[in-house]
């Protein structure tokens, strides 16, 4: 601060001219003017505004609606390696820019994307022929060497997301435009779990060092943590985490843009409040998701509109079914008593947590997958009634008139007001005698506790992507834990009749017999209340009038439809 | 003089390497690095040589001294949460914080000093008491909830000022500013006010007794019985000798603003250090923690030292006698 | 001794807060922390005399449903309990070593000033994150009732115990170099009775002048942790975890869950400043004998 005025007294002598060294450029623009003053001066003036009238023109007559839409959501973007995480949200982005051999559609029915037809020449192996012409945002073309570099990348033994495609064994090039995938059995779902495997450009990731996947959780990270070569309708331009990320439209994707924006800026804004005000200031265009307390003020405004219906993504409570709780050690366990489990289902107000925290947008149910997902049956979609005086009674009867301890574990920042609800929850537990000892905490030390099976009573969302199949509630939470089964069923639930359905539905083809197997599962979760179904989540996005964006029930957001007006 | 030099440097020295143990411990002690770092099926034996990668099982002593190695040499780890270079991120997020210190600064001694001199020279006047009273309710009121009121006030309800973000920055090289832009400049004054509100009013209190202080002292008597004018007394004697502490107290303000900026950063979602560091608090993101503690600690370290030495500097009372 | 109206004021608003909050089981019927009080349905109503209001819920009721006034009560009641808890393990700590530091002088002197530096080149808001920080590493349930408190009271008094050291410990070397301890001392009375009996007693005007400030101090970091989050958790709010559920839903309309513990909040640490600074003159021999 004290330099600036030595340096300004430093420019200029004393009579207060400028220095010598910075008359040069006056004099350069005086030698000019005197000799051609008034004509050049005029053409100069003409020229110049025939020119910026014309450009002006250009913009006009240009595509000038294209623009660039910017969004925010609560959370970031993790990783722009596809094999890294399986966060729904960083797939859900990362889809912009990378395509899976199959994807869905306006519907969500599954449609070719990179791959236009397949079939299964025997029951263990799958042949799919690629799309010609398609190429990488380098320029680099697609071919079957990229897939296999791909589909190995995902089954290495560091990749986070191999699970995904459990079943693959292996995968052949058959030749430039055809790979066959090797299964360890007939798998009725290959195409749903195709829809979430990204194909990624394998000279691109030779040449960068990224055959290595990464892994969020180990911490390991490659070129394409931080860098995307796909073949989307858009391209990474930048990712810069907590800040933003911005991708530019790509003029040579395969398929008809359905979208008219020229990019695209995205921004994670952790804070609902401080999200909702950069709409309203009209520094976004849109917001996913918007909070419901919010969501008639914003409606109420004619320069935004609020779009929202219930999602695939279920709410529910687990229970520990171990021979101790956490919560009272020494002493048994009283969550494996069938009647305790009902008498905390009972005991829970499910419409006041749907009218009052969910403000009449969520969708209380009974079962654990929503209307679209395969399996589901609305004859067993039903809660058990809200009963507390009966609760109380069912516990007494079990052999606790005086109720027990547990502890309740809930993320604060996953699941749309997920800590609220869990308030509640405790509150109408303690009001039957139960003791809760509620901790509320960061998803990230959450989800590691309860896939070590540190809780006694824990909420997981569960929204069978990319799946939409009921076989993903059956194969990861309610089969028995062992090397391939139950991956999200920590806590030791174990009955030998979902095991065995298990085991049938993922072999069995006739699709008939394999819903009717998916939807007794269900029915056995329900009636023997093994988990505690709460809502279906609301998705719910507000945007700025004039953009047009349409909404699925999986909570993906896929702007390759999106418009602005 | 040298011996007050050399005899704050090796405090500064000391005081740092308590920091780095510190931080030390936290990296090597507070949560398993090697349970984090390997895959959930890891073997026995894989995390045994992991251990051994990671320089684990040498004995605790040869462990920290090779931390500061890699401190020194600007090695921080990669952080848990975003599987990116401390050290990086760092950089990347430093310019946004240094920015909003800087106004924030800028502010607090550009209004603090005029009103402390304002209610020093009339201390009974009415506006200097109505000055006085919002100053208690500067240094009452939280940051956030000023943060709160700012954003609802300004952003929401007149829609003349952004409500979170940087706006448009422009990369001069490895910085970048947020002062060459229109959106920059305006992004910047919400957090800056609510920032410098404390550091406002304590400027301001401190200015005020400071002067009032040497109002009454006998040369300051002496002058006006000489007819000195008036604006000579209170300017040229008065307020430069009052400056002196507030020159020192406004470097220590420095390093309690870059710990209040992780309060205004999270309710502006100024992506800086602050940001960073209360979103590591949240995720438990350890190296991240650690190399922020060492990094502040180093910044207010030096701070203070430098700030001493000018004290000792300026003031001749203090060189008699370390 | 004249105290001016002002101070009087403030001291009359802080101890009714202080008190009514104290008393929070007497004064209010219903306790916001046990979940029979509550209902869902009656959550986000209005203050009485807003319409819509109800006159059960004199300040409207929060987002679970509870009564506003009961819970501001009781979360200023938690908000004072931990800053009071923070205020006595700092004092105990620094006056402990204030004490000892400035007795036996010499090599345990110079240490605790330098451990006194290393504290003091970290400001609080830092120092209490990172003790909070490590808290959540080492506990896995950091944020559940049982835990919260200590980990708040550990972080935020952990931090000041250094201006009690320095007070004291210069207090003390007056006070040792008296002809009433050297008499003691000849007399053989043991270390920890000649500073307990005999020097503490004539140290304590400071300590209780930085005990007020430090109070305000506290309250409102406990208040920003709460509020950033990593405080008192939703189910027992303390007044920064009232403002930060509140803040969710001021732009919605919902004003009163933000406004009324921010209001009370800034009112207490208003009222203890301005007390506070009004021992602090009393006690500075520079302004005896003006106004």
């Amino acid at each position: 601060m004290f330099l600036w005025p030595a340096l300004r007294v430093g420019a200029l002598d004393r009579r207060g001219g400028l220095r010598p060294d910075r008359q040069k450029a006056p004099e350069k623009r005086h030698r000019l003017r005197p000799q051609r003053r008034r004509i050049n001066r005029g053409r100069y003036t003409m020229r110049n505004s025939l020119l910026s009238t014309a450009c002006v023109l250009c913009l006009v007559a240009s595509p000038a609606f294209a623009e660039v839409l910017r969004w925010s959501s609560q959370g970031d973007i993790v990783t722009f390696d596809p094999y890294a995480h399986t966060e729904s949200f960083t797939s859900s982005v990362l889809h912009h820019v990378y395509e899976p051999l199959v994807r869905r559609g306006l519907d969500l029915s599954i449609e070719p994307a990179l791959a236009t037809s397949w079939e299964a020449v025997e029951p263990a192996r799958w042949r799919f022929t690629l799309r010609e012409g398609v190429t990488f945002h380098n320029g680099n073309p697609l071919t079957a060497d990229d897939v296999v570099a791909s589909v190995e990348r995902l089954l290495h033994p560091d990749a986070r997301a191999r699970g995904n495609l459990s079943t693959v064994t292996g995968i052949e090039k058959v030749d430039d435009m055809t790979v066959d995938f090797l299964l360890n059995g007939p798998y009725p779902l290959l195409l749903n779990d195709l829809s979430g495997v990204f194909i990624m450009d394998r000279e691109w990731m030779e040449a960068n060092d990224a055959l290595t996947p990464g892994n969020i959780t180990t911490g390991v990270t490659s070129y394409a943590s931080t860098n995307a070569n796909g073949t989307g309708p858009f391209s990474l331009e930048s990712y810069a985490p907590d800040v933003g990320t911005i991708l530019k439209t790509n003029p040579d994707w395969w398929d008809t843009a359905q979208h008219n924006l020229d990019g695209i800026e995205f921004r994670p804004i952790t804070s609902d409040a401080t999200r909702v005000a950069a709409l309203l200031s009209g520094e976004l265009d849109m917001i996913a998701p918007v909070p419901l307390q919010d969501i008639d003020r914003i409606s109420a405004s004619s320069d935004f509109k609020v779009i929202q219906e219930p999602a695939l993504r279920l709410i529910f409570l687990g229970f520990n079914y171990r021979d101790e709780l956490h919560a009272m050690p020494g002493q048994p366990n009283p969550l494996k008593d069938e009647n305790v489990r009902k008498a905390l289902w009972h005991a829970v107000d499910l419409d006041a947590i749907q009218s009052r925290i969910m403000r009449g947008k969520s969708r209380t149910v009974g079962i654990l997958v929503a209307p679209p997902v395969t399996g589901y049956d609305a004859n067993i979609d039903v809660p058990l009634a809200y009963d507390p005086a009966l609760a109380q009674q069912m516990l007494a009867d079990a052999g606790y008139p005086d109720g027990f301890s547990t502890k309740l574990d809930c993320p604060n920042d996953r699941y749309i007001n997920d800590e609220q609800v869990c308030v509640a929850i405790k509150a109408m537990w303690e009001r039957i005698g139960v003791t809760v000892d509620l901790n509320t905490e960061s998803r990230s030390t959450y989800f590691p506790k309860v896939d070590k099976g540190e809780t006694d009573i824990y909420m997981l969302g569960w929204a069978t992507l990319p799946a939409m199949d009921g076989f993903s509630v059956l194969r990861a939470i309610l089969a028995t834990r062992d090397g391939s089964s139950g991956g999200n069923n920590a806590n030791g639930l174990s009955d030998p009749r979902l095991d065995a359905l298990n085991t049938a539905a993922a072999v069995e083809i006739d699709e008939p017999t394999r819903v009717d197997m998916l939807t007794e599962a269900l029915k056995i979760a329900r009636d023997k209340a093994y988990f505690l179904p709460i809502h279906q989540q609301p998705v719910a996005w507000a945007v700025r009038s004039g953009v047009d964006v349409p909404q699925f029930a999986d909570e993906y957001v896929r702007l390759w439809f999106a418009k602005i007006e | 003089m040298i011996a007050i030099l050399v005899s704050r440097l090796i405090q500064a020295v000391i005081v740092m390497l308590a920091v780095t143990a510190v931080a030390f411990a936290m990296f090597r002690f507070v949560g398993d690095p090697v349970q984090s770092m390997s895959r959930e099926e890891a073997t026995q034996q894989e995390k045994q040589e992991l251990r051994e990668r990671l320089g684990l099982d040498q004995p605790v002593a040869v462990q920290y001294v090779r931390f500061l190695g890699k401190v020194v040499s600007g090695d921080f780890g990669i952080s848990f949460r975003n599987q990116r270079d401390v050290a990086t991120l760092i950089a990347q997020k430093a310019p946004a914080t240094m920015e909003l210190v800087l106004v924030a600064v800028t502010l607090s001694l550009a209004l603090g000093i005029p009103l402390g001199v304002l209610c020093a020279l009339h201390p009974n006047g009415v506006l200097s008491r109505v000055i006085q009273g919002t100053s208690l309710i500067g240094i009452s009121v939280p940051t956030f909830v000023t943060g709160v009121l700012l954003i609802l006030i300004f952003a929401v309800t007149l829609r003349v000022l952004p409500s979170f973000g940087r706006g448009q920055t422009v990369d001069l090289g490895w910085w970048s500013t947020g002062f060459l832009t229109a959106s920059g400049l305006k992004a910047m004054v919400l957090p800056s006010i609510t920032l410098a509100l404390y550091s406002l009013t304590l400027i301001m209190r401190l200015v005020r007794s400071e002067m009032i202080d040497i109002l009454s002292t006998d040369y300051i008597r002496f002058a006006r019985a000489r007819g000195l004018p008036a604006r000579y007394i209170h300017y040229r004697l008065a307020l430069r000798n009052a400056l002196m502490p507030v020159i020192t107290v406004t470097g220590l303000q420095i390093g309690s603003l870059i710990a209040f900026a992780i309060v205004t950063e999270t309710v502006f979602q100024w992506p800086g250090l602050g940001l960073l560091f209360i979103q590591a608090v949240v995720f438990v993101d350890i190296p991240v923690m650690t190399a922020y503690l060492l990094l502040v600690g180093a910044t207010f370290v030096t701070i203070n030292t430098i700030v001493d030495l000018l004290y000792a500097v300026v003031d001749p009372r203090l060189r008699v006698g370390a | 001794m004249r105290v001016p109206v002002y101070v009087l004021c403030a001291m009359a608003l802080g101890l009714a807060i202080i008190t009514a909050a104290l008393l929070a089981p007497l004064l209010s019927s219903v306790d916001p922390t046990s979940s029979a009080s509550f209902n869902l349905m009656d959550s986000e109503l209005p203050p009485v005399w807003v319409q819509g209001g109800d006159v059960r819920f004199l300040l409207g009721t929060d987002n679970q449903g509870r009564d506003l006034l009961s819970a501001i009560l009781y979360g200023a009641r938690v908000s004072i309990a931990i800053g009071v808890g923070a205020v006595l393990l700092s004092a105990s700590i620094g006056v402990t070593l204030g004490l000892l530091a400035g007795y036996l002088g010499g090599w345990f002197d110079a240490l605790v000033m330098r451990v006194a530096d290393v504290f003091l080149s970290l400001p609080t808001i830092l120092l209490a994150l990172l003790v909070a920080g490590i808290a959540r590493a080492l506990i896995p349930d950091a944020n559940s009732v049982r835990w919260a408190p200590y980990i708040l009271i550990a972080a935020i008094g952990i931090n000041e115990w250094v201006q009690y050291a320095r007070t004291v410990r210069a207090a003390t070397m007056v006070e040792a170099s008296r002809d009433y301890v050297r008499a003691v001392r000849i007399m053989g009375l043991p270390t920890w009775a000649i500073l307990l009996r005999h020097i503490l007693p004539n140290v304590i005007g400071p300590i209780l002048v930085i005990s007020t400030i430090n109070l305000a101090a506290a309250v409102l970091t406990e208040a920003t942790l709460s509020f950033l989050g990593v405080g008192m958790p939703p189910d027992y709010p303390s007044l920064g975890t009232l403002i930060r559920i509140g803040n969710e839903y001021v732009f919605s309309g919902i004003w009163w869950i933000t406004v009324f513990p921010a209001a009370t909040l800034v009112l207490l640490v208003l009222a203890t400043n301005i007390t506070g600074d009004w021992l602090r003159d009393l006690f500075n021999p520079k302004l005896a004998g003006r106004a």
